[in-house]
């Protein structure tokens, strides 16, 4: 009978995989303890770039087509055979209900065929988990996160990656880098935007225009302290190019991606350093796609520097979605001694950070 | 040859055929509860056929068409269950299943019938099917004449052909039809899921006024 006991379980370095279908990557990562053996990404990026933005039913489609053959590449990159693992780890949210259930299904079923343990852990708490696969060592906890995508943009205290996360704040309307992706829109840039505002951002004046910073003034502070809000900053950019085009003067987009762009950096590490003074905390670890913008990554130095912040960003193929930091959480958790989840847990998109693992 | 077979275009359905015998067959008829279930329907029909995981030598997906959602946890399930026991993964559309019962029972009789099941916004997916007259059958009673398609839920499909409004897909029957197709060379579908439906997206028509 299949079991999927964890009685046997090798408890020392164990050999996972790890599968994220949350958004529109498909991942499928494999680690030995807290090494990377296989990190292999397939996107749907360039279907969803019509569209202007992540379409859930695009990326479900997707994930399906691309699961079987992104878990047999990641085993022949590791060069391992699927008997060899000591588990399967996924991540059931928070996330695209209908996108996260294709990893779930796969999941379970990989694990049956294999007759191996199952770990459904967090996205969210995954991206902090990347960080154990870094060369350069691992970082101490507590630590703060702050983890900006397409898709979220969260504030975390962790002060044990396997058992104690707390959320902070995170947005309450559009995640960082949808304003990014609505933002190119405005100034007739491709889909993603973060890329093309960043490359147009290049020849701008950051100080050109004045645009809000969310949820900053006294009153918001009070009950939104790490809480963020991007609604309002694309609405004032769209606002500056329609009273410039309506008076027939040049949109100079430059300098409006420039100034978008340090308006947007500005509130994210504003609000990350704030959380590292009030809790004590000298540690900041940065996660999620939109830490590929290089004024984001160098303006987070400057200020980590200034404030005596130890400053952490895995590389960029960690950072984005991917099934590897899945398959190191999970890795983390086998070794603090955690058990595995069963068979029963579903795809749950609110997925609050406190469930590290289900 | 012993196979597992995975229905997830209505409620969720697992078993395991050896050959012409169903050795096991559960089901959730509850048609939210796919990603849920999908584990534990497959560890209890391969413990209630009194196999392993190893013993598998091929999985069968039923294809649908069914909403979306639901039948991508089965597809996904069943690839991944074929990667993972390294055996071939066969495709069988989910309404030919329903169309195996009914054209040797109640149907047995008709030129023709047609199987429908719900495709929601009021919609239905139908396929319709073409009774084989004995003489002439030689590893169906049935083949499919016409779809799957879509049709308006509300508007009259073939008034004079019998129709089956099916609310359950039998993953058995799907194994069944698999042992049918390889005893007679019959061709079945590729893996592909028979979503019928494009993913309604709007087109961006550029940015709306603020101001
Ligand atoms: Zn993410």
């Amino acid at each position: 009978m299949v079991v999927l006991t964890s009685a046997h379980m090798n408890r020392e370095n164990p050999l996972v995989l790890g599968i994220e279908s949350s958004c529109d990557e498909t991942g499928v990562g494999i680690v030995r303890g807290r090494e990377l053996l296989a990190n292999v990404i397939a996107s749907s990026m360039d279907e969803h770039a019509r569209y202007g933005g992540v379409v859930p039913e695009v990326a479900a489609r997707a994930h399906l087509e691309a699961m079987a053959p992104a878990i047999r590449e990641a085993v022949e990159r590791a060069g391992i055979q699927l008997s060899d693992l000591d588990a399967v780890a996924v991540a059931n949210g928070p996330g695209l209900a209908g996108a996260l259930m294709v990893g779930v299904g796969a999941a379970k079923a990989l694990a049956l065929s294999l007759d191996k343990p199952l770990f459904a852990v967090n996205h969210l708490v995954g991206h902090v988990g990347a960080d154990v696969l870094s060369v350069d060592g691992s970082l101490e906890y507590p630590t703060v996160a702050l983890l900006v995508s397409g898709g979220h943009t969260s504030l975390l205290h962790v002060r044990s990656l396997t058992s104690d996360v707390e959320m902070l704040g995170e947005t309450i309307d559009d995640a960082a880098g949808e304003a990014f992706d609505k933002v190119a829109r405005l100034l007739g840039l491709p889909y993603p935007g973060g890329p093309h505002i960043d490359r147009v951002a290049v020849d701008g004046d950051p100080k050109a225009f004045r645009f809000p910073r969310g949820l900053t003034l006294p009153k918001d502070m009070e009950k939104h302290r790490y809480d963020f809000s991007f609604s309002g900053l694309k609405t004032a950019v769209a606002r500056t190019v329609e009273k410039l085009t309506d008076a027939g003067e040049p949109v100079p987009a430059a300098d409006i991606a420039a100034s978008f762009r340090e308006a947007v950096i500005d509130v994210l590490l504003t609000k990350a350093f704030a959380a590292c003074v009030d809790l004590g905390v000298p540690r900041l670890l940065l996660g999620g796609g939109v830490t590929a913008n290089a004024r984001l990554r160098a303006e987070a130095q400057r200020r980590a520097d200034q404030a005596g912040v130890e400053l952490r960003i895995p590389p960029f193929e960690l950072c984005t979605d991917n099934g590897a930091m899945i398959a190191a959480l999970a890795s983390e958790l086998i070794m603090a001694g955690e058990q595995p989840s069963g068979l029963e847990f579903g795809a749950d998109s609110t997925l609050p950070v406190t469930h590290i693992h289900s | 040859m012993i196979r597992l077979c995975i229905d997830t275009s209505i409620g969720t359905s697992v078993a395991v055929t050896d050959g012409w015998v169903v050795r096991s067959e559960l089901n959730e008829f509850d048609s939210m509860r796919h990603a849920e279930v999908i584990g534990e329907l497959i560890r209890d029909a391969l413990a209630q056929a009194g196999v392993t995981n190893s013993d598998i030598e091929a999985v069968v997906a039923g294809v649908g068409p069914g909403p979306f959602t639901g039948l991508r946890v089965g597809l996904a399930a069943a690839s991944a269950f074929a990667v993972g026991a390294g055996v071939p993964l066969i495709s069988v559309a989910s309404h030919d299943a329903v169309a195996v019962e009914l054209a040797e029972d109640v149907f047995a009789d008709e030129v023709e019938f047609i199987v429908t099941t719900d495709a929601r916004r009021r919609e239905i997916a139908w396929s319709r099917y073409t009774v084989l007259d004995p003489s002439a059958r030689e590893a169906l009673s049935f083949t499919r004449a016409e779809g799957p398609a879509l049709a308006k839920a509300d508007e009259p499909l073939f008034a004079h052909i019998p129709r089956m409004d099916a609310d359950h897909v039998s993953a058995a029957r799907l194994g069944l039809l698999a042992q049918a197709a390889h005893e007679n060379d019959l061709d079945l579908p590729p893996f592909e899921p028979l979503y019928l439906r494009s993913p309604d997206v709007t087109m961006s028509t550029g940015p709306k006024r603020v101001s």
